[in-house]
């Protein structure tokens, strides 16, 4: 992974040149996961954490502290495995989340990922609703090397399109199913349960391996209400954060993910279809804080 | 969020310590505003705008400026929700347009943040007006994003202009101005120009933006914001302003549940207008901005400010000025005594209200053992009095009251009561008004007289005790009440004083050596009930 301009350095330069740990060491970080979107709960409970390592190990050196702070951080992201469990055949992998956030680019990155490793994908455009959201996902899934399954009229049931998307996967032992939905808010009940929906009907060829929530890395504490939404109606197994590459710290994946216990497995930091990658806590760690 | 409550209940909290006192202590108010403060970031507020915000907040609820119509609690809400609508709508204004058409509007953002689908709503919203929009497919990078364009375009029933195919082919720049020459001959009066969406980090498209602003000269540049983007929102805003220097806000996706923190970051630090809001997927689902709506979502405090807007509705303070002159002249009369009553009743559900204070929520036990029936037959009783009686209840005899209570179906004992209770404090009143301190032996015992101390629910369930027959409930925890504010040591006159007229601690504890002044703001207070 290259140099990411979204870790906390510039915000936490100032902090550990300093000789020691004194009052203003600890509002400067507080200020920085604040900053970056930790939330201001899970930064306080990093804050007391710290606070009392350094009381244990009565350290006033700010490079450990640092190290502790990265650690901490790994430790809470390290918690939960990140590997994408994609070995049924087919893996149908169903891709949810609210508007705007990047599910159809992951989409297409996702499946020129898995075709990279030799793998043949379908991609099923049920996401019936957003105008020129079929045209977009063909696009990328040309770009991938994957076949469409595409709605057969406009408006059609989206579950309807999951159901052919998987169905094609196999009868023509496609490796990989990866199914599109349109956004939807988690406040619309109505479209929530649609979800629900094509979930039961895509069950009724097989189990789904994957139901992959992607989140917008710029969003703030509204992401937890997000993820809770879609866990309770889709099944999330694994987040996808998108966007690292602007100046979002996405901290807030780290509450997401403690909250609800499902893992990060995938961060999408580009508009180029190479910007996927897989997710690792030491990695993440480690450009978060280094 | 959902986990850790609502900014109401931890308010509550904060505020369950202060019901005792009238006025807040420094050490008060930063406890209230650390709830502030956690509630602010809560909602996704840009840290230093929270901090900038609190402190003003902190220095108006210390500085001396004191609403006499809400309790410390409530002050404290309202200057915060005051100077979040300062803040929100500081800078209102409509859209521009331009003297000589076309207006060309452009749209600028992150990616996602849905100006695609705003070009539509916007659209169909000026073609309701009389406008001819034009569309401009500028966003040349996503994956058939002209398509996308082109289709709400047609929901909308407005023109498209496509000319290349988008998916990183051809040049946004020199499409945008070929647009505005084609609206020129084709007669259409408003241009949307959308372009695609960028990172605030990415300075070749940045300047792209740049570029496009440069050659068609926008009368209204419009930065599309996501109401959930979290902290980030200050750094994006700050490089679009530099960038491509937007005239106006427009807030999407704000039918989620975000409490959208970020209008506030954004209005706060550019100080450009919010003009617009996004509320969901369909082209008429789009606004003009509401800062109040705003706020109160941001603060999650709807509940409070609504009952807060209610309170000051019903209280009328020229009202308030004639019956305390009634007060002092002595004329005050059971005919004036239904008026209050009514002017209560105005006010909503007397249960349903104290549900709404933060405060309240202790005294739900309570809340429950008031029947509010009380105040509707104590309204029966005065209309079964005939004017005369009204005005003069010394009339009232034997056999007046048994016909009062047999029109009013209730009972002479209940009448009875309701007489008595009248003369008391009319006879209170008159006291105060003239400036005195009433020293009235029997002011605990008087049944529903007794106040609790500083909170507002005390004081109108004071107010509304004094309205109703001659039923005791309640009474207890009343009288307890105020011997607690005896225990605590708070003045016996100027105690008796204020919390007899359910006024309680603003006046209360606040009044100095001077009762004058402060009694009569305290009679006011209770006349508005």
């Amino acid at each position: 992974m290259a140099e990411r301009s979204w870790n906390l350095g510039g915000a936490l330069r100032g902090l550990f040149t300093k000789p020691t740990i004194d009052e203003s060491t600890w509002d400067d970080l507080e200020t920085a996961l604040i900053r970056a979107d930790f939330g201001p709960d899970l930064t306080e409970a990093i804050l007391d954490e710290l606070r009392e390592k350094v009381a244990r190990y009565s350290t006033t050196d700010p490079a450990d502290l640092k190290r502790m702070l990265r650690e901490s951080i790994e430790e809470r992201l390290a918690q939960h495995d990140p590997t994408l469990t994609l070995s049924a055949r087919p893996a149908v992998v169903l891709v949810v989340g609210v508007n705007g956030v990047g599910k159809t680019t992951t989409i297409g990155k996702f499946a020129k990922f898995l075709t990279g490793y030799g793998r043949s994908v379908v991609v099923g455009a049920a996401d019936t609703f957003r105008a020129a959201a079929v045209e977009q996902l063909a696009t990328w899934a040309d770009r991938a090397g994957a076949s469409v399954v595409r709605p057969q009229q406009q408006g059609q049931d989206p579950a309807s399109v999951a159901f052919q998307t998987v169905q094609r996967a196999i009868d023509e032992s496609i490796d990989i199913a990866i199914i599109d939905t349109a956004g939807r808010l988690q406040t619309k009940a109505g479209l929530m349960d649609e979800l629900s929906k094509v979930r039961r009907v895509v069950e009724k060829l097989g189990p789904i391996a994957e139901v992959l929530l992607v989140l917008d890395g710029t969003t703030g504490q509204n992401g937890l209400a997000q993820a809770e939404a879609f866990i309770e109606h889709a099944g999330v197994t694994g987040l996808v954060i998108t966007k690292l590459d602007g100046s979002a710290k996405g901290g807030f994946v780290l509450a997401v993910q403690e909250r609800t216990g499902i893992p990060i497995k995938l961060i999408g930091q580009g508009e180029g279809i190479g910007d996927l990658t897989g997710f690792t806590p030491h990695v993440f760690a480690a450009s978060l804080v280094p | 969020m959902a986990t850790f409550g609502t900014l109401s209940d931890r308010l509550t909290q904060t505020f369950s310590a202060l019901r005792t006192k009238g006025k807040l202590s420094p050490a008060d108010v930063d406890k209230t505003v650390r709830e502030i403060r956690r509630a602010l970031l809560d909602a996704d507020v840009a840290l230093p705008v929270v901090k900038e915000f609190t402190s003003t907040v902190r220095e108006r609820a210390l500085a001396d400026e004191v609403n006499r119509a809400l309790n410390p609690a409530q002050q404290v809400v309202q200057i915060v929700n005051e100077e979040l609508v300062a803040i929100l709508g500081g800078e209102q204004r409509r859209l521009e347009f331009a003297k000589n058409p076309p207006t060309v509007i452009m749209l600028a953002g992150l990616q996602g943040a849905g100006k695609t689908t705003l070009a539509g709503k916007l659209a169909k919203w000026l073609k309701g007006q009389g406008h001819t929009p034009l569309l401009v497919a500028a966003d040349l990078q996503r994956p058939n994003a002209v398509t996308q364009l082109q289709v709400v375009g047609e929901q909308a029933g407005a023109a498209v202009f496509a000319p290349e195919p988008g998916n990183g082919v051809g040049d946004p720049v020199k499409v945008a101005k070929d647009a505005v020459q084609h609206a020129r001959t084709r007669l259409h009066d408003v241009v949307i120009v959308d372009t695609a969406g960028r990172l605030g980090v990415d300075a070749e498209l940045m300047k792209q933006a740049a570029s496009i602003r440069k050659a068609v000269d926008p009368d209204e540049v419009l930065f599309v914001i996501d109401a959930m983007i979290g902290q980030d929102a200050v750094a994006t805003a700050q490089a679009f302003q530099e960038g491509v220097d937007f005239t106006g806000v427009v807030l999407s996706k704000l039918d989620g549940d975000a409490r959208g923190g970020a209008a506030l970051s954004v209005a706060s630090v550019t100080g450009r207008p919010i003009m617009f809001a996004s509320t969901g997927e369909g082209l008429d689902d789009f606004e003009p901005f509401h800062p109040d709506r705003m706020a109160s979502r941001i603060l999650d405090l709807g509940d409070i400010l609504s009952l807060i807007e209610q309170a000051q509705k019903a209280f009328d303070q020229e009202e308030a000025q004639k019956v305390a002159e009634k007060f002092a002249t002595d004329s005050f009369t059971l005919e004036d005594f239904l008026a209050q009553m009514q002017q209560l009743k105005k006010m909503g559900s007397i249960k349903g209200m104290l549900g709404m204070l933060p405060g309240a929520r202790g005294m739900r036990e309570q809340l429950d053992n008031f029947d509010e029936s009380e105040l509707t037959r104590t309204e029966a009783i005065i209309q079964s009095m005939t004017p005369a009686e009204r005005r003069m209840p010394k009339l009232l005899n034997g056999s007046r009251r048994l016909r009062i209570a047999r029109g009013s179906g209730t009972t002479v004992t209940e009448v009875n009561a309701l007489v008595n209770r009248f003369e008391q404090a009319a006879k209170m009143m008159k006291t105060v008004a003239k400036g005195g301190v009433p020293n009235v032996p029997g002011m605990g015992p008087i049944p529903g007289m007794g106040g609790g101390g500083g909170a507002a629910s005390a004081r109108k369930a004071a107010a509304k005790k004094k309205g109703k027959g001659g039923s005791k409930s309640g009474n207890p925890a009343k009288r307890a009440a105020e011997q607690a504010a005896r225990a605590q040591g708070v003045r016996p006159g100027v105690a008796a004083g204020g919390a007899g007229f359910g006024l309680g601690g603003v006046g209360g504890a606040g009044a100095g050596t001077e009762p004058t002044a402060e009694e009569l703001a305290a009679l006011q207070k209770f006349l508005g009930r």
